[in-house]
């Protein structure tokens, strides 16, 4: 890692609050010291080299009206690649992690319409033959999150 | 942050979006540009004025649409490579109380209460901690099952060894 102290500065100070203003650059030039080149210039160095994964605003799908949840199956060793496959293949799958636990494979559904998330269980556990734990968010809690650098 | 931590709970009211919200998700939701004008820039690409455009992206941030607007560091690349999704079974009439306490940590990105599966299963509170190794996430563990105290019921850690599937959450045009 180079990451250089303006770098952590960027980092650290960056991660929310972005003004929403004509001239946004210019208040967060002000706030942390540094030229509005200059931070333009570091921030898409950051992302070309893959420290910064992305700049702009963080939607909540779900706000939209759009389904949302966290849902687990157990796949056997031996039918992992197919199952893993068959999950993957769908379009409402965002994201899928292989996990150290009986309940083995840990997958994100998001759909257009709250309703549909049912259809996509259904769909899974029917191709699959597995049984799949629908673990929906039923609150939130604040976070104060920063990953500091 | 008090503001913020209300305006989060006020939000389950109003979600839904209208067709200008909807094209400035798209233009923006891979990022914005890295101009000294972003929104201009947003605004000029879809014929909209730029205070609209503000005015739109101001009222989603107000609905809890949009959670916040910054930079999103790449975890593992900055050195957190280790991720363990701890799992906890606390009392449900505290659990509201708790995962307020623990969604605080710095070490938690994300802090969620979710349905039990019993037998199976009897965790209902989720939080997800970002570590440089795995020794560290059990020791943030620790951390969070001493905020519980009396609380804890169990727990495990989930890691992960694999991503099978990774792709952003989009919406699509209509």
């Amino acid at each position: 890692m180079q990451l250089n102290d303006t770098d952590r500065l960027i980092i650290n100070q960056l991660q929310g609050e972005f003004p929403v203003s004509a001239n946004p650059w210019k208040t967060v030039s002000q706030q942390l010291g540094i030229a509005e080149d200059k931070l333009l210039a570091r921030i898409d160095r950051l992302q070309q080299q893959g420290y910064i994964s992305r700049f702009g605003p963080i939607y909540n799908a779900q706000q939209m009206g759009g389904g949302l949840s966290l849902a687990a199956l157990r796949a056997e060793p031996e039918d992992y690649t197919r199952v893993a496959s068959i999950v993957n293949e769908m379009d409402a799958i965002a994201h899928n992690y292989e996990r150290e636990h009986h309940l083995n494979m840990w997958f994100v559904i998001a759909t257009e319409n709250s309703d549909d998330v049912y259809q996509v269980i259904q769909q899974i556990e029917y191709k699959t033959g597995c049984k799949v734990y629908n673990m929906p968010k039923l609150e939130e809690f604040y976070l104060g999150l920063k990953l500091e650098v | 942050m008090q503001a913020s931590q209300q305006q989060y709970k006020d939000t389950e009211l109003s979600a839904r979006i209208t067709p200008i919200e909807r094209r400035i998700i798209e233009e923006s939701q891979a990022g914005l540009p890295l101009t000294r004008t972003p929104y201009q820039d947003i605004a000029d690409k879809l014929g909209l004025h730029t205070h609209t455009v503000l005015d739109c992206i101001s009222s989603m941030q107000a609905r809890g649409i949009i959670r916040r607007i910054g930079i999103i560091p790449n975890h593992y690349k900055l050195g957190y490579i280790a991720n363990g999704m701890s799992v906890w079974n606390v009392d449900d009439d505290k659990v509201s109380e708790l995962g307020e306490l623990i969604g605080q940590l710095d070490f938690v990105s994300h802090c969620y209460k979710r349905p039990r599966h019993l037998p199976h299963w009897p965790y209902n509170l989720f939080a997800m901690i970002h570590a440089r190794s795995r020794d560290e996430v059990i020791e943030y563990a620790q951390q969070i099952s001493q905020r519980l105290g009396i609380h804890d019921h169990g727990s495990d850690i989930l890691f992960s060894t694999r991503i099978l599937k990774k792709t952003g959450l989009r919406i699509s045009s209509r």
